[in-house]
């Protein structure tokens, strides 16, 4: 096929391209993902209890806050990632601090608490669930996230599936933090942000086979 | 022409080309073919493989970048975008023909570098035989209003398909095609 050809081909009826359409993409994927995560976190545990207790509703707003922050630097980077030739590194920068931030007010507390508790804060009573919940809410976004990036046009697989991983991850830990937000800042910092960065490995293992155009 | 005078002049054509503008998107994808061109037999021939699948490269990238359009943020440049996935379809090329490509002598290469005449150059890419591979409402789809230069309302008339049905067929099938034209045996 002559190359003109082809351009000719490409060029008839021409369709025009909406403004925001990758970004609309991704976010509707994002809706879907989390909708099918909070489905399933009803299904499991039903509906959360009426009057969570004062100290462990401050736990959850700090869990919630990790979490969806993370959701929402890490869907900005993913938007980014799908477009070619685009690093966004400061949106990396702040994935960086967020997870700095658990870990030094994880080390803080564990500090200023004897040493004998802190098996008892670090290992809370559901750090178990942790494990298992939040890769399996991670599950449906992920693949909803994978569906919106093939519609993108991502170059670097590993590294945009990584961060797939890391939304999915941290959208299943939100959801999963509605029911169960643990008993202690070092509790959230290892079974929060462990499972999630375990989902961002995962992601950047399958993004070259599942990302690929 | 300077690079940056290219850049704003490549641009001005690629935000036509998105808002609808048919005459300049054929004029960014002839102006950018030759810089493909270029960039990919410069490559090929650095690395001792065949410059002569510098044209299929070519045709894959053209029809990636305009299947891909979407993903082109109007306020950066234009010309990382480009490159990004000229480089992103160099890859994977490479990576296909792994072991089977590497054996071409060098001195092929050369005379293809030689022969150097836009109009007339081909790929061994096959339209016909791409499209026998799409499904039949894909297929039909890009036949009407990309081949036959249909409207999508005659094509959705003559085929009693929808509108939209044949905007989305027609989108779909080129992404298919995109993928046929990179995963087809070399």
């Amino acid at each position: 096929m002559k190359t003109d050809d082809l351009i000719d081909v490409l060029a008839t009826n021409l369709e025009p391209i909406k403004r925001g359409e990758l970004r609309n993409t991704v976010m509707i994927a994002l809706a879907i993902g989390a909708a099918a995560a909070f489905c399933l976190v009803l299904a499991m545990f039903g509906l959360p209890a009426a009057a969570p207790g004062g100290e462990f509703s401050a736990l959850k707003v700090l869990a919630l806050a990790f979490t969806l922050g993370l959701v929402a630097a890490g869907a900005s980077l993913l938007i980014r990632s799908a477009r070619p030739g685009e690093p966004g590194r400061k949106l990396l920068v702040l994935i960086g601090l967020l997870f700095f931030a658990i870990f030094l007010a994880a080390l803080v507390t564990l500090v200023l608490t004897h040493p004998a508790a802190w098996g008892g804060i670090v290992l809370g009573p559901q750090w178990a669930s942790c494990l298992v919940c939040i890769p399996l809410f991670a599950v449906a976004p992920f693949a909803s996230l994978v569906w919106a990036l093939r519609r993108g046009a991502p170059t670097n697989l590993v590294r945009t599936g990584a961060i797939a991983g890391l939304v999915a991850g941290a959208l299943g830990a939100a959801v999963f933090a509605i029911h169960h937000s643990g008993g202690s800042i070092p509790f959230i910092a290892f079974w929060y942000a462990g499972p999630i960065l375990a989902c961002a490995v995962v992601g950047a293992l399958l993004g070259p086979r599942l990302l690929r155009w | 022409m300077n690079a940056r005078s290219t850049e704003l002049d490549l641009q001005r054509l690629m935000l036509a080309g998105l808002d609808g503008d048919a005459a300049a998107h054929k004029a960014l994808l002839t102006r950018l073919s030759a810089h493909l061109r270029a960039y990919f037999r410069t490559r090929l021939a650095r690395i001792g493989m065949a410059a002569a699948d510098a044209e299929d490269l070519v045709q894959e990238t053209l029809i990636a970048l305009h299947t891909r359009r979407h993903t082109y943020d109007r306020s950066q440049p234009l010309t990382p975008w480009v490159y990004a996935i000229a480089r992103y379809r160099l890859v994977d090329y490479l990576r296909r023909s792994k072991g089977s490509a590497m054996d071409v002598p060098i001195e092929e290469a050369e005379e293809v570098l030689a022969d150097d005449n836009p109009s007339s150059v081909e790929s061994s890419l096959d339209l016909d035989q791409l499209m026998a591979r799409l499904s039949p409402k894909a297929r039909q789809a890009i036949q009407f209003v990309k081949l036959d230069g249909l409207s999508v309302s005659e094509a959705a008339a003559r085929s009693g398909m929808s509108q939209s049905a044949i905007k989305v067929s027609v989108h779909r099938g080129l992404r298919a095609l995109s993928r046929l034209a990179a995963e087809r045996k070399r």
